[in-house]
């Protein structure tokens, strides 16, 4: 693929002569079809494998297409997938190290009970599908400046991000101590737990404590100071990189303001979307108008009618959900077709207003 | 056969019942089978595009390269274009086949046809001096349009309409019979809103006339006149299947009073009547966008088209039961039919009140 993206092979792309010429779907349709890779600006990428380490999770290796512009380790991506016919959207973190030799891209899904996505990747994830990549997101990273002595605690399907932090650091020789902490239900749940003994084996500055529900582990149980002071008493040194559940991440977070060091600690909030309420007939929440900087309450009426209230002027036409001029674009939150009676997905997705009302709280791109 | 007239309220009511019911029933359904149809229809489009546009460059393969390149350009307008713009695959969240962001091979905007086509005639179809199809400004097409002088015309500018289709779609937004027949708007209104039409008509001007004859080299007039010949078809065989729709003489155009407080029944019932199909083969179907189900797409116009022909029979049934006309015809029939309106209208009726302008 290196070829076809020399600089003048873009310049050609790019210019007003293609852009005519191939006016007005634009030229990403018409590479698609030499390659389903090629794109001037979205980031794709092919399956090269799968893995499944656990019972419960899948390990996609990805080669990503020129557009990808590298990571910052702990970042995350969000991966566009078609399931049935739709375009599911979720957030990963690639958890291999920026320095891999390869180039590719590594995430791991854990298959969570009522996760749609997550459950449809692990079972039915191949070799060679072609899905959509963000540019990498998000503010938790590791620091240009690497820090001297580092703590990475995770848990459960959180390792991802702290996993590609320490695979980073031992690529480049990292001296300083790095105490890699996870919590997982078992041994057998716990994804990369070879690769993780091999690496404290090899490198004398990482130590791996792994704490289980069940016995194995060098700890048991769920996070407490008592696990701190039993194998990392100099917590309070370290900068500390927190991933996993919400109810573990809360146990941390409030031990360290305790201790007054809430600003060595640095997190991930890993969590699915929030569930609105099923009472669907009280009206819940907040509508929010995103770009136009607005909130109001959410009166029930559908979201055209919300949107006029707050004294905005949205498209609209039949107001009957005929003609979709008012579509708009929902950021989340859940909401309910006027007309069926289905509930949406809580994510981002295309709406029309006229005939949505929301279920709790919505976000809307307008 | 009955008319709405002779339907009751509570009758009227069922129906839209039992309609909303086969729609709730197909949006349920949808899913891997939709989204792989339109992708490969839209494979198969741009296949014909490509190939076309470079057969069009060599004498021998010129006539197999203006049929693909029209065959292309009709499936991008009408299967396609026309289909995804009505919100059919908004379901997909795709970022490209939705009705936000789709663009199509022709001069109209997305914008201004979403406008005139999916907000103004499907709420108001075939009700007088609402829907703008309804002779689009330049024909009579009712006998309840009051006859001018200028009508008497109607048969070459029906023809002259089919061969320009897509320059008179373009401008069917600005609304131009009311700067120069009614003079009820100015022409300072039109320049500012012909910027974004002249925007789209410019470009595509300049790719089929210009860019792509000169990419030719020595056979750029090959080019020109096959890209011409392309347009001609999808612009004559667009306007021809829109007119099956509605205007064989059976279907019904309706008082701009049955729009106030429409009820839903009532407006499922309207689409109906005011619709006509046409009837063919798989080819047919998917050539004229489905729209051979006229009716169904009235009924229903945001499921996928391609749905149409499984649920035709249950609209029949419909019709069957309640004593309601599904009007239908052989192709050449209902255009038969059409050019007979058309000739008709052309000189002042006899007994019909004009309806005030």
């Amino acid at each position: 693929m290196a070829f076809i993206d020399t600089s003048s092979v873009r310049k050609i792309l790019n210019s007003r002569v293609v852009s005519t010429l191939t006016y007005p779907r634009g030229v990403d349709h018409y590479l698609a079809h030499f390659n389903p890779l090629w794109s001037m600006n979205e980031v794709r990428a092919r399956v090269t494998n799968v893995h499944h380490y656990t019972a419960d999770s899948v390990t996609l290796t990805l080669t990503p297409n020129t557009r990808w512009k590298g990571f910052i380790p702990g970042q995350y991506v969000r991966l566009s997938v078609e399931i049935d016919g739709v375009r599911r959207t979720r957030c990963y973190s690639p958890a291999n190290s920026i320095h891999r030799a390869d180039g590719q891209i590594e995430l791991t899904i854990k298959a969570h009970p009522t996760g749609f996505v997550s459950r449809h990747l692990h079972r039915h994830a191949t070799q060679d599908m072609i899905v959509t990549l963000s540019q990498a997101e998000g503010q938790f990273a590791l620091p240009a400046e690497r820090p001297e002595r580092i703590l990475l605690i995770s848990g459960g399907s959180g390792i991802t991000p702290v996993m590609s932090m320490l695979r980073t650091l031992c690529d480049e020789g990292h001296t300083g101590r790095i105490t890699f902490l996870h919590y997982a239900n078992s041994a057998d749940a716990m994804i990369y737990a070879d690769e993780l003994l091999a690496i404290a084996q090899q490198h004398p500055n990482v130590e791996l404590v792994r704490a289980y529900l069940t016995e194995g582990g060098e700890l048991q149980g769920y996070f407490s100071q008592a696990h701190l002071d039993a194998r990392v008493p100099d917590f309070a040194e370290a900068q500390t990189f927190l991933c996993g559940p919400p109810a573990m991440m809360a146990a941390v977070e409030a031990l360290w303001r305790d201790a007054g060091i809430s600003d060595r600690l640095h997190l991930e909030h890993f969590t699915a979307q929030a569930v609105a309420s099923a009472r669907d007939e009280n009206a819940e929440g907040d509508v929010r108008f995103a770009r136009s900087e607005r909130i109001a309450v959410n009166t029930g009426t559908n979201l055209l009618e919300q949107a006029e209230a707050a004294g905005l002027t949205p498209e609209s036409g039949c107001r009957m959900g005929i003609c979709y001029s008012c579509t708009c674009k929902k950021t989340s939150g859940k909401v309910r077709d006027t007309r069926t009676g289905q509930i949406s997905d809580a994510g981002e997705e295309d709406i029309q207003l006229c005939v949505s009302v929301p279920v709790g709280t919505v976000t809307l791109d307008l | 056969m009955k008319s709405i007239r002779d339907l009751s309220p509570a009758d009227i009511d069922q129906i839209g019942e039992e309609f909303t019911a086969i729609r709730n029933r197909v949006l349920a359904d949808l899913g891997e089978r939709d989204a792989t149809y339109i992708r490969n229809l839209v494979k198969r489009q741009r296949q014909l595009e490509i190939a076309g546009r470079l057969m069009l460059m060599f004498p021998p393969t010129w006539i197999p390269g203006v049929t693909a390149l029209s065959v292309s350009k009709i499936l991008d307008n009408m299967e396609i274009g026309h289909n995804v713009m009505h919100g059919q695959y908004d379901w997909m969240q795709d970022p490209v086949l939705n009705s936000r962001h789709f663009d199509w091979d022709t001069a109209d905007t997305a914008k201004n046809w979403k406008l005139t086509h999916n907000y103004e005639h499907h709420t108001y179809t075939n009700v007088i001096n609402r829907d703008h199809d309804v002779g689009y400004g330049l024909l009579r097409m009712s006998d309840k349009q009051a006859w001018e002088p200028r009508f008497l015309l109607n048969l070459p500018q029906a023809m002259i309409l089919h061969v320009f289709f897509q320059y008179f779609v373009a401008v069917q937004s600005l609304k131009l019979e009311e700067v120069w027949v009614s003079r009820t708007k100015s022409l300072a209104k039109i320049r500012e809103e012909c910027k974004p039409v002249w925007k789209k008509m410019r470009k595509q001007i300049a790719k089929d006339y210009l860019l792509f004859p000169l990419l030719a080299g020595p056979m750029a007039p090959l080019v020109f006149v096959g890209n011409m010949f392309a347009n001609l078809a999808r612009n004559v065989w667009a306007c021809a299947v829109i007119f099956n729709g509605h205007f064989p003489e059976e279907v019904e155009q309706f008082d701009e009073s049955v729009v106030e407080n429409e009820s839903r029944g009532h407006w499922y019932v309207r689409q109906l009547l005011g619709s006509a199909n046409f009837e063919g083969g798989r080819a047919m179907h998917i050539m004229s966008g489905n729209l051979s189900f006229q009716i169904e797409h009235h009924l229903f116009p945001d499921l996928p088209a391609h749905r149409y022909q499984e649920i035709a029979p249950e609209v029949r049934a419909i019709c069957e039961k309640y004593g309601l006309p599904y009007n239908t015809g052989k192709f050449f029939r209902q255009q038969r039919s059409t050019w007979k309106r058309i000739a008709s209208l052309s000189l002042p009726s006899r007994a019909t009140q004009p309806v005030a302008a």
